[in-house]
């Protein structure tokens, strides 16, 4: 297995002066492609932060990060846009759908800014929208999909385009336990049938089970990093 | 990537109709206003060189004063002319065919049936010549009539529908204020009003009844020369001129305190203040399309604040900070576009409209019509511009959070 994403000593500070808060304080964290992490740990202990980092939204404030060798610490705010673009899909906790807008449009929305033509970006939706089982709610607004459906369809367009890495932040934060199962499963599926590497944030243990790896953060350092047993 | 921003900012706009069109109202007034104004005054610019035009070529004005619509007070200081002046311009100018004096009042003029309030014109019968103006029954004034200064009245067709009827009045009397007068004769209709103002609405007395009952004084306000040829118009023109220096006593090189201009000059200057006044109200009106600008800059950066999530997906998604940019740009400056065709549609409604009710020819101007049109488009860019890189400044993970 090739490494895909490698923190070495990475550190992350929060305003300044007196006022500043050290959030991650030398995170070490190799992860390798293929490879389905589960990210655990108290609220305020830094998981959002070091997701962010590795999704490269955010710079660290210290340390290197590797992105397939690439040092993404060294980048500009465009070359991070394009790195997103082309190799990264985002889960959030809150679905983070557009508002007034189609599943279809919203799972199209990536391939739009990659400069598909409309033919390709209408196979690619129904296709991704296929994937996650929301066949024939293509047409359906955000508000006319439940909570579970909703974040089916974020999930699909983090994965219309194909990403090397998906980053999901407590996908399953706002979904009861039947809807995150589902999800989970999803997950599993992406990982093992498509290859996705996936970087996953839970509070739930019965949700990290899912993974294949546990990381542990307790106060913006990783405390233990376990690989699960695999389920024979 | 052009496209694509176009695209997106096409479904911005489409999913937010009704914010969309709130925000294109003030572009959409503030063009069809700009139009509009620009429009009717052209129409009305036009109106008055079609009336003057009307009149002829061979036709000469002479007025007291400098300029025939200078401040008050050089008019007023100026000697104005007196029937003795017409006489000696008919004695000592030839080729001419008529030489008409005019000093005019309004007044209120009462039928048994009805009342009006017009102007009446003292003149004589040469008035007739210099206007193109024929009977339709009656006489014209006798000469006894009008070195007497007799109450005769001869009434234009407005005049008589309005306070007769259908009948001919010929012979009959009216009041004018508190005099009464004989009708003698009723003027052929001219038919086409302009710009609101009725030409048949005519009520025309000897001028010396008028100077003795209206004005109370000797004054003659303007004198209507009507040359014989065309060709001989700057030879009258000239003689007028030196003629009437030396009646007023100018001495050389002294100013003339009188005017005399032919219907070209008149035209011009009538059209100029309609012109003046065209582009005072374009200018008034390109304000509301500066506040229409505003307006845009106002509801994007609302509209930023409100997508600022929206923002965030898209960032994070992957889009670039130029792309969000463009995406809003566009955005802008397609709503103000759309507002700009709104406005020119409006405009050119209001436009047909209002010229028929003023009774000003509808004269289409393409250089406002695109102007307008860039105009907008360029405002859209202008005030787009701030809002939009407000949006693609903005922290991808700042902007998620945002409720
Ligand atoms: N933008 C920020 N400004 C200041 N402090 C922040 C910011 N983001 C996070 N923090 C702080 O950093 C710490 C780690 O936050 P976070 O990574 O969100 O934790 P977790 O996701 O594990 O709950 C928290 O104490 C939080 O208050
Ligand atoms: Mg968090």
């Amino acid at each position: 297995m090739s490494t895909l994403i490698e923190l070495k000593g990475i550190t992350k500070t929060y305003g300044q002066g007196t006022a500043s808060f050290l959030a991650l304080r030398g995170v070490d964290l190799r992860i390798d492609e293929g490879d389905f992490v589960a990210v655990m740990g108290p609220s305020g202990s830094g998981k959002s932060t070091a997701m962010n980092i590795i999704g490269c939204l955010d710079v660290p404030s210290s340390g290197e990060f590797l992105f397939r060798n690439v040092h993404v610490e060294q980048l500009d705010r465009t070359e991070r846009a394009l790195l997103r673009r082309h190799f990264l899909g985002f889960v959030f906790q809150g679905f983070n759908l557009l508002a007034r807008t189609t599943a279809q449009e919203n799972v199209e929305l990536p391939l739009l800014y990659r400069g598909e033509p409309a033919a390709v970006r209408r196979e690619m939706a129904a296709a991704a929208l296929a994937q996650v089982g929301l066949t024939g709610w293509e047409h359906h607004t955000s508000a006319e999909l439940s909570g579970g459906q909703q974040q089916r369809v974020a999930i699909a367009r983090a994965i219309v385009t194909n990403p090397t890495l998906l980053l999901a932040d407590e996908p399953t934060g706002n979904l009861d336990t039947q809807r995150s199962r589902e999800i989970m499963d999803l997950l599993v599926s992406l990982n093992e049938q498509k290859g996705i590497t996936i970087l996953m944030v839970t509070h739930e243990q019965e949700m990290a089970a899912y993974a294949k790896r546990i990381v542990h953060f307790v106060d913006g350092r990783v405390e233990s990093d376990v690989r699960q047993q695999e389920i024979a | 990537m052009l496209w694509n921003s176009f695209l997106l900012a096409i479904r911005g706009i489409h999913r937010n109709l009704l914010r969309s069109f709130l925000t294109i109202l003030g572009i959409v007034i503030g063009v069809s206003a700009v139009i509009t104004m620009v429009t009717l005054g052209n129409g009305a610019t036009q109106a008055v060189k079609d009336q003057v035009a009307s009149l002829g070529s061979n036709l000469l004005q002479i007025r007291s004063g400098q300029r025939m619509f200078g401040p008050p007070g050089s008019g007023g200081r100026a000697p104005s002319f007196e029937l003795t002046d017409v006489e000696a311009i008919q004695e000592r100018i030839t080729g001419l065919a008529a030489v008409a004096p005019e000093i005019s009042r309004t007044a209120t003029v009462v039928s048994s049936a009805n009342n009006w309030s017009t102007s009446v014109t003292g003149s004589t019968n040469d008035f007739f010549v210099a206007g193109n103006w024929t009977l339709a029954a009656g006489r014209e004034f006798t000469k006894g009539e009008i070195d007497g200064g007799q109450t005769v009245c001869i009434i234009g067709e407005t005049i008589r529908r309005e306070l007769f009827g259908s009948s001919l009045p010929l012979g009959e009397s009216m009041r004018v204020k508190n005099f009464s007068c004989e009708i003698i004769g009723i003027l052929v209709s001219k038919g086409q009003a302009s710009m609101g103002r009725d030409q048949d609405e005519i009520v025309v007395m000897p001028i010396r009844a008028v100077q003795r009952r209206l004005t109370g004084n000797r004054e003659v306000s303007s004198i209507q020369v009507s040359v014989q040829s065309e060709g001989d118009i700057d030879r009258a023109k000239n003689e007028l001129t030196e003629l009437l220096r030396e009646r007023r006593r100018l001495e050389q090189g002294e100013d003339d305190n009188f005017n005399v201009q032919d219907t070209r000059q008149i035209a011009e200057t009538l059209s100029g203040t309609t012109q003046i006044l065209t582009m005072l109200l374009g200018a008034v009106a390109s304000v509301s399309l500066l506040v229409g600008g505003i307006g845009i800059m106002n509801i994007m950066l609302v509209s930023v604040t409100e997508r600022t999530r929206e923002i965030g997906i898209r960032l994070a998604i992957g889009a670039l900070e130029r792309e969000v940019l463009l995406q809003f740009l566009i955005e802008a400056v397609v709503l103000a576009m759309l507002g700009g065709l709104v406005g020119i549609v409006l405009a050119t409604l209001a436009s047909i409209v209002l010229s028929g009710v003023m009774s000003v020819p509808y004269v289409f101007d393409p250089t406002i019509n695109l102007l307008s049109f860039v105009f907008s488009a360029g405002i859209g860019i202008l005030f787009g511009y701030m809002p939009a890189q407000r949006a693609a400044r903005l922290d991808p993970i700042e902007a998620l959070r945002h409720e």
